[in-house]
């Protein structure tokens, strides 16, 4: 992958990030190229969710470099604000705008954002609806809805924007089990469409599915990377085979 | 291998489904849960009769049957029953309403009393919020202060240091929540900067002024803070009394929007930032209209005390409904009759707190509907 970086849309470059004395993200050096897929897993605690939320910084990094779509994040907040616009991502908990229906959930970001037209972004938060199968939930709340439902929802909202890459992080660890393929079902059109993602997830059955690249992260750091094929019947490190046996054993 | 019994059973299939069991109806029913439910409960019930059978006639007596509801003559009817004397609201209504504004005028006093309490009726029904109730309410507040004021159109001048009663009351009430909202939100929000200095300036103010009587804020205001201004210089006494009050307000009303901020979860701003909304988009949009939702039963009790709170302009010289009744009932013939006046003042402010109170529990209410999980 030496030379991916020409072509990447997310390069990571030495990242190192502290909470307190804690190094939870240790030399992270990654590059993800236009319209793959990458899935992180690995134990809790390992910094896979800080280090994707570092990639359209919710968390801020204090060494390294991270560069989206050519721009590198830095305190700069127009910086910042350039990468959140073409950085969508979805969260464990939906993080749905509770008091908004789901219609005007999906319409305030690209209507202030981006000056959309209110009803242009109508239109299109319908067609989104219905790539999402729940068109006819546009009017509830979002209390009003399952937890797979919402989720739908989530990533509804978050192509409103256009964005270049998903980020999804545990997006089906808070979902009742007969939820989960709903979501995962939707997350794999996004895939076959292209959509550049990285996706924290447990789901190894999504990884070998739709995965270019399987990263198996522990105590801050990579420990394997690997197409799926590969990741899942040749494992190099004994962490990742340790790791694998508990997950795929039951 | 052994035979094996199994214990765990069950069985498949119920009753269609069927309406819930209904609760015993009937009075005697009722009474016997809820008043004479063992004995102790049958013990209070019967103590709360007698107060009232000891109390209620007599009440009824002093207030209705005996009572003057007018007097020519001075007090003559007053002096001549046992009853209330209800004949000294009739006297001197117009001077408790409306104070020291000239008698004459009071009509336009009424009429700034009438339009603030047409507009926050209007103003409680949900349809109406749109920029077309802001636009309203501008031109309402251009109405009031042109027929508060006078000066123009051929409306005699009275300026604030002739305003009294009621729309005193009102117009004091009304600028410190419209004027101490905002303050109380900035704050807030001041509290949760980055920067060291908005931190700190915030925090300081609230704890200042949380930190001394409200009395003591208006007697700065009033007395205090024109020996340090030059007289060209200061505001008068209203607005200085009204700016007092403004801040006492909001540092109250701060902490409450501090907690309403805090109870927001950390993924709505990050939901929001993720979806690339600036600062103040994020705080307008997501952040405040959740915070204003959990706040607003602890708001509206500082709202209502802020009302009753305009009392305390008295003391500083303004004469506000309290303080009118108060200066009205010097009048010899009636300063036996206090009682009474006072009656209906209090009247007056618990109609005005009550139906915050009730309309604040249904909005509560109206507001939550949306989000029922």
């Amino acid at each position: 992958m030496t030379n991916a970086s020409d072509s990447a849309t997310i390069e990571l470059r030495n990242v190192n990030k502290w909470y307190g004395d804690f190094h939870v993200l240790r030399d992270i050096n990654m590059q993800v190229g236009r319209g793959e897929k990458v899935v992180i897993c690995g134990p809790s605690g390992s910094g896979k969710s800080t280090l994707i939320r570092c990639i359209n910084r919710l968390e801020e990094h204090q060494e390294g470099d991270i560069i989206v779509n050519g721009v590198e994040l830095t305190q700069n907040v127009k910086n910042i604000d350039e990468v959140r616009r073409h950085v969508g991502m979805v969260f464990q908990n939906f993080n749905l705008f509770p008091h908004l229906t789901v219609l005007d959930n999906l319409v305030l970001a690209p209507n202030l954002v981006n000056s959309v037209p209110r009803q242009d972004a109508e239109n299109l938060a319908m067609e989104l609806l219905e790539r999402v199968r729940i068109p006819e939930q546009a009017n509830k709340y979002p209390g009003q809805l399952s937890g797979g439902q919402q989720q739908r929802v989530a990533i509804a909202r978050s192509l409103m924007m256009k964005p270049e890459v998903m980020l999804f992080d545990e997006p089906t660890s808070a979902l009742d089990p007969e939820m989960i393929s709903e979501v995962l079902d939707v997350m794999g059109e996004l895939a076959d469409d292209g959509m550049t993602m990285i996706c924290v997830t447990h789901e190894m059955g999504f990884a070998k599915q739709v995965a270019d690249l399987v990263v198996f992260m522990a105590d801050g750091e990579v420990v394997e990377a690997a197409p799926p094929t590969e990741f899942f019947t040749n494992a190099q490190n004994p962490r990742t085979q340790q790791f694998l046996k508990q997950i795929l054993s039951h | 291998m052994t035979s094996h019994h199994l214990i765990s059973n069950a069985q498949t299939g119920a009753s269609a489904a069927r309406p819930a069991p209904v609760a015993a109806p009937g009075l005697i029913h009722w009474a016997r849960q809820n008043l004479f439910d063992g004995i102790y409960n049958t013990i209070f019930t019967v103590l709360c009769c007698a107060l009232l059978i000891a109390t209620v006639p007599d009440l009824f007596r002093w207030a209705i049957w005996d009572a003057a509801w007018t007097s020519t003559n001075g007090a003559d009817a007053c002096k001549a029953t046992t009853g209330a004397c209800w004949a000294v609201v009739q006297e001197k209504y117009r001077l408790m309403l409306f104070g020291t504004y000239p008698y004459e005028q009071h009509w336009r006093g009424a009429l700034v009393v009438l339009i603030l309490g047409g507009m926050s009726i209007v103003s409680g029904f949900r349809v109406f919020w749109t920029k077309w109730l802001l636009i309203a309410w501008g031109g309402a507040w251009v109405a009031i202060f042109v027929l508060q004021l006078g000066g123009v159109f051929g409306l005699v001048s009275t300026p604030t240091h002739l305003w009294g009663g009621l729309p005193l009351t009102l117009l004091i009430f009304f600028g410190t929540v419209i004027g101490g909202l905002p303050v109380a939100i900035l704050l807030a929000l001041g509290r949760q900067s980055n920067l060291p200095i908005i931190k700190a300036l915030c925090i300081g103010f609230v704890e200042m002024v949380r930190g001394v009587p409200l009395v003591t804020v208006l007697f700065m205001a009033a007395l205090i803070f024109p020996l340090f201004v030059p007289e060209s210089m200061t505001p008068d006494k209203f607005v200085r009394a009204l700016i007092g009050m403004l801040m006492f307000f909001a540092a109250y009303a701060a902490d409450i929007f501090r907690g309403g901020l805090q109870a927001i979860p950390r993924g709505q701003y990050e939901a929001a930032e993720a979806l690339g909304l600036p600062y103040w988009q994020k705080t307008t949009r997501i952040i405040l209209p959740q915070t204003l939702r959990i706040v607003l039963p602890a708001l509206m009790n500082d709202i209502i005390r802020a009302f009753k709170n305009t009392t305390f302009i008295a003391i500083i010289g303004l004469f506000d409904i309290l303080g009118a009744t108060k200066s009205a009932l010097e009048d010899p013939i009636w300063v036996s009759y206090g009682t009474e006046a006072y009656l209906f003042v209090i009247a007056l402010y618990f109609v005005v707190c009550f139906s915050m109170s009730k309309y604040s529990v249904s909005l509560e209410r109206d507001l939550n509907k949306g989000n029922v999980r």
